[in-house]
């Protein structure tokens, strides 16, 4: 048994330790938010915040995010993530919305570092996110949105 | 505002439940039209009789509008109940949208696919909605026993205008229902619309915003197993045995099973490890060891079926549309000119792998979950397939974490249905990364030989576009002497007015699954349609906007699209030193949308600077999701361009995941400024595929513009312009 911390919420999984991260969350804390698509930490779309850092969860083993604090699409909560999320909504960001819950956690760390980040500074930091709708357009202009709704 | 998985309401509990929350408005409407239905004999479910039911109202006031176009990314959650609810007078945020399931009383279009979800509903969904409202205005009037024409609907609610009281579609809709359907309700008069033609929000993006969006990959029953699929990674071979003893070992795996995948003609056995969860499932997957029969394929690679591709392109082939006399004009012109284009094969590559939850219930019932294009489909292949009843499935259309064309093929929902037959469990298939880039279906690669000829004066005067390819549905047997429509879509279709025209299409077999691909044919027909017009301008002398306007003298949406495109583009303006701008437009059977492009030069490379998108619909829905879906389609154009998409080796798909079949990432993309024309017109035109076509050769003629560089392949290197 391995314990987990996920949104603030401890659970018992019964993983092996190479098991990574990702289905752990998925299929036993019941947590589907977080996206599989690649298993490689090639698209971003399982990103989760491990003690606070964007991670890509498929690619942790189970047993090395034990005793860290996780924290899912389902438990962001601060007002940098509302405002990432507010955003996306206002801009209308999502199309078939698979890859966003990744988007919205790589951003909302983004926002965090960088609270007024500049084109550059999200092309940078968000690059590691694919999008196969191509919504790459909103997602620029909405992280800029989120910067100003912050304030 | 829920997800689009409906519980588990089958025809009868759904008329059932309605009774229990104390009956309300079922309405049905005849697709043929005859408009006599009432609830009692929509719940005589008629076989012969196409019944839909598309909105139901509870007494407590509660609304639902069915949605039979799955919701992929291209706004249909949104775009298809807004075409009932704008005429029921209900505001979208205020209604539960479910998808349809296949049911047959939702009738025949319960897919999305040839962007002809808007296109196709347009007028038949309005009427549901219309019908509805004068029900409950009658209803109403007659409750309060004055005119109809004294009543009008508003926010779910009927008014009687002169004393200002009012009721609740709730209150009314027990007494609507036992009205006659109207035969040809009034459609609103498109000035007083509120949701149509507006920048709408999606009700599905609060949804996806937060992780509670379900797709397929999301759903779970209890008691459910995980299955992850071996297949041979060479195409065309056979099973001969395989051994499971040591993925028997692997913890938590339950069984080992053998299915069969079948798509675009092509049969394949798999051996799915099915195991308690999904990690186990690919852990003993990889501790199988099968052996194959490569059946000879295992030396087919993508070089030689290129060349066999230019070979065949040397054969006649068979007429696709012909006008004028093209063999004598060509002939004897004073300028021609021939050209060759290739394009590459590609992947979906939607981010949600395949994926479906299948559970086998008592009495041959049968339940499934999955991200589909073609519930519709599914359902009419069930019966045949498994020998079950339609009134015994359930299909649960899960929101599509990206379709793209691939999920219009079921195979991987078939596969799991025969795994979860055989345990007696349900199960959830879940296909990798790897199985979704290796496996197919791909689009194939379609290569294009031209001849062009000019008068004295510059004047295009005949023109022939020759498509060697094979077709979408794998068939070997290919009747040579036919030119394939859908391989050779649109090239006939162009408003050009050239008067002596040859198409044709030479056929050549491949073995490898292939599939319709986000605008199909016309993804690689417009690119080296487009550029060879462009290489006749470059040869004419002349401008190519100009050169393309001079063969329009006819009013046509094709000739606006292109006015459109010079006056948003600047295109008289000129460009700094190093810069260069290309058009393309493309019309095919699902619109019409134009580019121009913008290039400089940076050092051995372009520079994408600005791309400026027309797209023509006639009428428009949601101009917010259109801009959305131009700009997305230009991603995937792009990509498709400059990465270097499916090749194969060793009768094998040389590439695996993300990192060696990339996708344009957010720092490769450019600014999309998008124009939607929708000024009327004879038809409503698609939004999904529309602004793909063009977009590549409007780059490749920028890039021809700014450096003189022509290219007639794809993929090319757009940081080293050979």
């Amino acid at each position: 048994m391995i314990t987990l911390t996920v949104n603030g919420k401890n659970y018992q999984v019964d993983a092996s330790p190479d098991m990574p991260l990702l289905w752990a969350i998925r299929d036993m804390v019941g947590l589907t938010g977080t996206k599989f698509g690649c298993g490689m930490a090639q698209c971003g779309a399982c990103t989760v915040h491990m003690d606070g850092t964007p991670v890509r969860s498929c690619s942790i083993p189970v047993s090395v995010a034990a005793g860290k604090k996780i924290t899912t699409i389902e438990g962001i909560s601060d007002k940098y993530a509302k405002a990432i999320q507010d955003a996306w909504v206002e801009l209308q960001v999502p199309q078939c919305g698979y890859c966003q819950s990744g988007q919205i956690m790589s951003a909302t760390a983004l926002l965090k570092s960088k609270p007024k980040p500049t084109d550059a500074d999200i092309d940078a930091f968000m690059q590691g996110n694919l999008c196969r709708c191509g919504t790459y357009q909103r997602i620029r202009s909405a992280i800029h949105r989120a910067a100003e709704l912050v304030k | 505002m829920k997800n689009p998985t409906p519980t588990s309401l089958d025809r009868r509990n759904f008329l059932r439940i309605t009774g229990i929350t104390g009956a309300g408005l079922v309405l049905g409407l005849s697709a043929t039209g005859s408009g006599t239905e009432t609830v009692e004999n929509i719940s005589a479910a008629s076989e012969s009789f196409d019944i839909t039911a598309f909105i139901q109202i509870e007494k407590n006031g509660h609304i639902t509008l069915f949605n039979p176009k799955p919701e992929m990314g291209q706004g249909t959650f949104q775009s298809i109940p807004a075409l009932i609810a704008e005429e029921l007078e209900v505001s979208l945020d205020k209604v539960t949208i479910q998808q349809t399931g296949g049911e047959k009383k939702f009738g025949g279009g319960q897919s999305a696919g040839g962007s002809s979800s808007v296109r196709g509903s347009y007028q038949n969904l309005r009427k549901v909605g219309a019908s509805a409202r004068e029900m409950l205005i009658s209803a109403a009037a007659a409750q309060w026993n004055v005119p109809v024409s004294e009543c009008y609907a508003s926010e779910a609610k009927v008014f009687h205008k002169p004393s200002g009281k009012n009721m609740g579609y709730g209150e009314l809709a027990e007494a609507a229902s036992k009205l006659e359907v109207p035969k040809s309700p009034v459609l609103k008069d498109p000035k007083d619309f509120k949701i149509l033609g507006k920048k709408y929000p999606r009700p599905d993006v609060p949804l996806k915003v937060n992780g509670t969006a379900k797709f397929g990959i999301d759903a779970s029953v209890p008691g459910m197993v995980y299955a992850s699929i071996e297949r041979c990674p060479v195409f065309g071979a056979k099973l001969i045995s395989f051994d499971d003893a040591a993925a028997k070992k692997v913890k938590g795996v339950i069984a080992v099973e053998t299915c069969e995948r079948n798509i675009s003609g092509q049969k394949s056995e798999g051996i799915a490890v099915i195991a308690e969860t999904y990690w186990a499932a690919v852990q003993g997957r990889k501790a199988l060891s099968v052996k194959w029969d490569y059946q000879g394929y295992e030396n087919f690679n993508s070089k030689d079926y290129a060349q066999q591709l230019r070979d065949a392109a040397k054969q006649e082939g068979a007429v696709q549309h012909k006008q004028g006399d093209f063999d004598k004009v060509f002939a004897e012109a004073p300028v021609k000119l021939e050209a060759f284009y290739e394009t590459p094969v590609v992947s979906h590559s939607a981010i949600e792998p395949m994926n479906c939850l299948a559970h086998w219930q008592e009495g041959d019932r049968l339940e499934i979950w999955t991200s589909t294009q073609v519930p519709g489909r599914i359902m009419a292949d069930l019966p045949k397939m498994f020998g079950l009843k339609e009134e015994n499935v359930k299909i649960h259309t899960m929101f599509n974490g990206g379709g793209f064309g691939r999920r219009l093929y079921p195979d991987y929902v078939y596969e799991t249905i025969q795994l979860a037959k055989k345990i007696g469990k349900p199960v959830k298939a879940l296909w990798t990364r790897e199985d979704d880039t290796r496996m197919g279906p791909f689009r194939p690669m379609t290569f294009s030989a031209f001849k062009g000829a000019l008068d004295a004066d510059g004047k295009a005067i005949a023109f022939q576009h020759k498509v060697i390819s094979p077709t979408l549905d794998g068939r070997k047997d290919y009747d040579k002497s036919k030119a394939d429509g859908t391989m050779t879509e649109g090239i006939s279709e162009q408003k050009y007015e050239i008067e002596h025209m040859k198409n044709l299409y030479v056929h050549h077999y491949l073995h490898v699954p292939v599939a319709a691909w986000r605008a199909v044919t016309s993804t690689t027909l417009a690119f080296a349609h487009e550029c060879f017009i462009d290489e006749m301008a470059v040869k004419a002398k002349k401008d190519p906007l100009a050169f393309r306007m001079a063969m329009l003298t006819k009013d046509s949406d094709t000739k606006t699209l292109i006015q459109k495109l010079k006056e948003v583009s600047h295109w008289d303006k000129p460009l700094p030193a190093g810069w260069g701008r290309g058009i393309a437009q493309y019309e095919f059977f699902a619109g019409l949308g134009g580019y121009v492009v913008e290039v400089s030069k940076k050092g051995t490379g372009v520079k994408i600077e600005k791309v400026y998108a027309v797209i023509d619909l006639g009428t428009v829905v949601n101009p917010d999701t259109v801009e959305a879906q131009v700009q997305g389609a230009a991603v995937m154009a792009l990509t498709a361009a400059v990465k270097n998409g499916i090749t194969f080796e060793k009768g094998q798909t040389v590439q695996s995941n993300y990192h060696n079949n990339p996708l344009i990432r957010i720092n490769e993309m450019p600014k999309v400024e998008v124009h939607i024309l929708a000024n009327g017109g004879p038809r409503i035109k698609g939004v999904g595929e529309p602004g793909l076509p063009a977009f590549a050769p409007a780059l490749c003629n920028a890039i021809f513009a700014a450096t003189g560089k022509r290219i007639r392949k794809l993929p090319f290197d757009i940081n080293n312009i050979a």
